[in-house]
């Protein structure tokens, strides 16, 4: 067997609150194999965006260990830390809050061609094309500001960037709540397409099982930092254990529960 | 089956860069006296446009055509002692019709004709100064009388509630202002109705939450709390535009399940605006179907759902990604 992508264990990150320490995600641990999905999911205030950031090392783990592509990556320091991001990007739910507004849809990819060395000043035109090309957008669109742009198409540069790197693993945090429901299910198509075509793997973070039954493998649900229960997606949401589990199944809207009746 | 209120050929342009943009085109359904009614849409649907049109709460800058018809009874006389939620009583079976002066059903109200101000005449001046001055929002002037007051007649419940809630003040004052503005009551009156109103919503602590401020509650506890001003003034049509699009699952179903309840325990008309259909059917007796200012489709919910007329509504229920529905993920 191989070792896993990312191997997180005894994850754990406190909040002092009004003199009280809170532990945001208290002794969490779990693993995500190459090209897979694994799942996140919680009411508010779980923990799920707090792993994602300590996974990014936005903020830093009070205690805990992660391993990302066979290294201890917490040990990780700038010019190592800085390499080594570039295997492990993000997406994140406002692409107009993560992305520069002014800036045009060119320059947002560009960036990270050329801060990881991937492609020559010359030849980065024909690659930010490319992008725009695998993400289904025209890559006539690379002149537009960010703000000319839609949501959906703001998404689709979001995920151009994040694989301009060529990522093993893609953090998505909420990437797809923010969308119309239309427009969220061409973005989860181009996610699977992505995955399958180059073995990306994801660490989707969401509130919302439906999302979260359709396009992961495995599912993790979170309640007040601490995992309630793990599994197969399909299994842990056809039959929860947890009442956290329960409640979550239960609170789903269900189109099937409406009476066939039409009168 | 009365009709609260009857919309026809609504049209609502706004002017952006320049340009005419219309954000509702040639609109026109009724809304029934005590149904449940749901607007659904994505972005740029109109549906929050037509949510705000009907509060009368449109910004200055948009061009209002058409009518919103009102068939409510008259206010009632300003009185600092009349009894709080009166609910409404639009009922033909109770032989208001036909009776003269205020039990019989008003004249139409018109949004978007005869709005020359210049037309006031020094007592309709003087009638609108005795009602509500500063909330009769942008109904025509010789109107006034008649047509709804937002915050009294309708309540509105916004999708998030930190901006709709005053940060600096407690929560306890900004549900008793409402009743202390719109039912005259006493600010002593005022304040048992917000605890009353408190403990309706299912606030924990309703004393203690009096006293606090927003920032002190959680996002679900916070739309609790807009939720009982919505409803402090006993409104006959509450509004709700995505009012549980900002919170998680758990607490959508809590919030979903309280409006049901308080609408039918006070017999309000419900018009729940929402992108998600499958949320808009498990609340929703009919449903209206809106995609780039147009209504495609009205129809009771179980027809919506199972027997769509539409196209577009068919793929909004097709990418209504359930707990049932087959996994894009193929393994």
């Amino acid at each position: 067997m191989t070792d896993p992508l990312l191997a997180v264990s005894g994850l754990t990150k406190r909040y002092s609150r009004s003199g009280k320490i809170i532990a945001a995600v208290d002794d969490v641990s779990f693993h995500i194999e190459p090209g897979e999905t694994l799942a996140l999911a919680g009411p508010s205030g779980s923990g799920k965006s707090t792993i994602a950031r300590l996974v990014l090392r936005l903020i830093e783990a009070d205690t805990g260990r992660i391993e990302f592509e066979g290294s201890d990556f917490l040990s990780l320091n700038g010019a190592a830390l800085r390499g080594r991001r570039a295997r492990l990007q993000m997406v994140f739910q406002d692409p107009l809050a993560a992305l520069n507004p002014r800036a045009t849809v060119a320059r947002v990819l560009d960036d990270p061609l050329r801060i990881h060395h991937i492609a020559s000043g010359p030849e980065r035109p024909r690659r930010i094309a490319a992008l725009l090309e695998r993400v289904g957008l025209s890559s006539g669109l690379a002149g537009r500001a960010i703000h000319e742009i839609s949501g959906g198409q703001r998404q689709r540069v979001a995920i151009a960037r994040a694989i301009a790197t060529k990522p093993s693993l893609v953090v998505l945090d909420e990437a797809v709540s923010a969308l119309d429901v239309s427009v969220r299910a061409q973005i989860l198509q181009l996610l699977l397409d992505l995955q399958r075509e180059e073995r990306i793997a994801y660490l989707f973070i969401s509130h919302d099982l439906g999302v979260v039954r359709a396009i992961a493998h495995r599912v993790t649900i979170l309640e007040a930092g601490r995992i309630a229960e793990s599994g197969d997606a399909r299994s842990v949401i056809d039959a929860p254990q947890s009442v956290i589990g329960k409640a979550l199944v239960a609170a789903a809207p269900r189109l099937s529960r409406i009476e066939r009746d039409v009168s | 089956m009365t009709a609260l209120a009857s919309i026809r050929n609504l049209t609502v342009t706004y002017r952006r860069d320049g340009a005419e943009v219309a954000a509702l085109k040639n609109v026109g359904f009724d809304i029934t006296a005590g149904e449940r009614f749901a607007i659904i849409g994505e972005s740029g649907s109109g549906k929050s446009t037509l949510a705000l049109a009907i509060a009368g709460l449109l910004p200055a800058t948009a061009r209002i055509e058409g009518r919103i018809d009102w068939l409510l009874r008259p206010p009632p006389m300003f009185d600092a002692k009349a009894p709080p939620s009166v609910l409404p009583d639009i009922s033909p079976s109770e032989g208001e019709i036909g009776s003269s002066a205020a039990g019989s059903f008003p004249p139409a109200s018109v949004i978007g004709e005869g709005r020359d101000e210049s037309a006031i005449s020094p007592l309709e001046g003087e009638m609108s100064g005795r009602t509500e001055g500063g909330a009769t929002g942008r109904q025509p002037a010789s109107l006034r009388d008649h047509a709804p007051i937002g915050g009294r007649d309708i309540g509105f419940i916004f999708q998030d509630p930190s901006a709709s809630l005053d940060p600096v003040m407690p929560i306890g004052k900004q549900i008793a202002e409402v009743a202390y503005t719109h039912l005259g009551l006493s600010w002593r009156d005022a304040y048992a109705k917000a605890k009353t109103l408190l403990e309706r919503v299912r606030l924990p602590d309703p004393d203690a939450a009096l006293c606090a401020f927003p920032h002190q509650l959680s996002g679900g506890q916070k739309q609790r709390v807009a939720i009982a001003a919505a409803i402090a003034a006993g409104p006959k049509l509450l509004i709700a535009d995505e009012a549980t699009s900002a919170l998680d699952t758990i607490v959508q179903a809590e919030i979903v399940g309280l409006i049901r309840r308080l609408v039918a325990e006070d017999g309000m008309t419900l018009l729940f605006i929402s992108h998600d259909i499958a949320l808009a059917a498990e609340l929703a007796e009919r449903i209206a179907v809106f995609r780039h200012g147009e209504l495609l489709e009205l129809g009771s919910t179980a027809q919506i759902v199972n027997a769509p007329r539409h196209a577009y509504t068919r793929v909004l229920l097709d990418a209504h990604l359930g707990l049932d529905a087959e996994p894009l993920l193929r393994t």
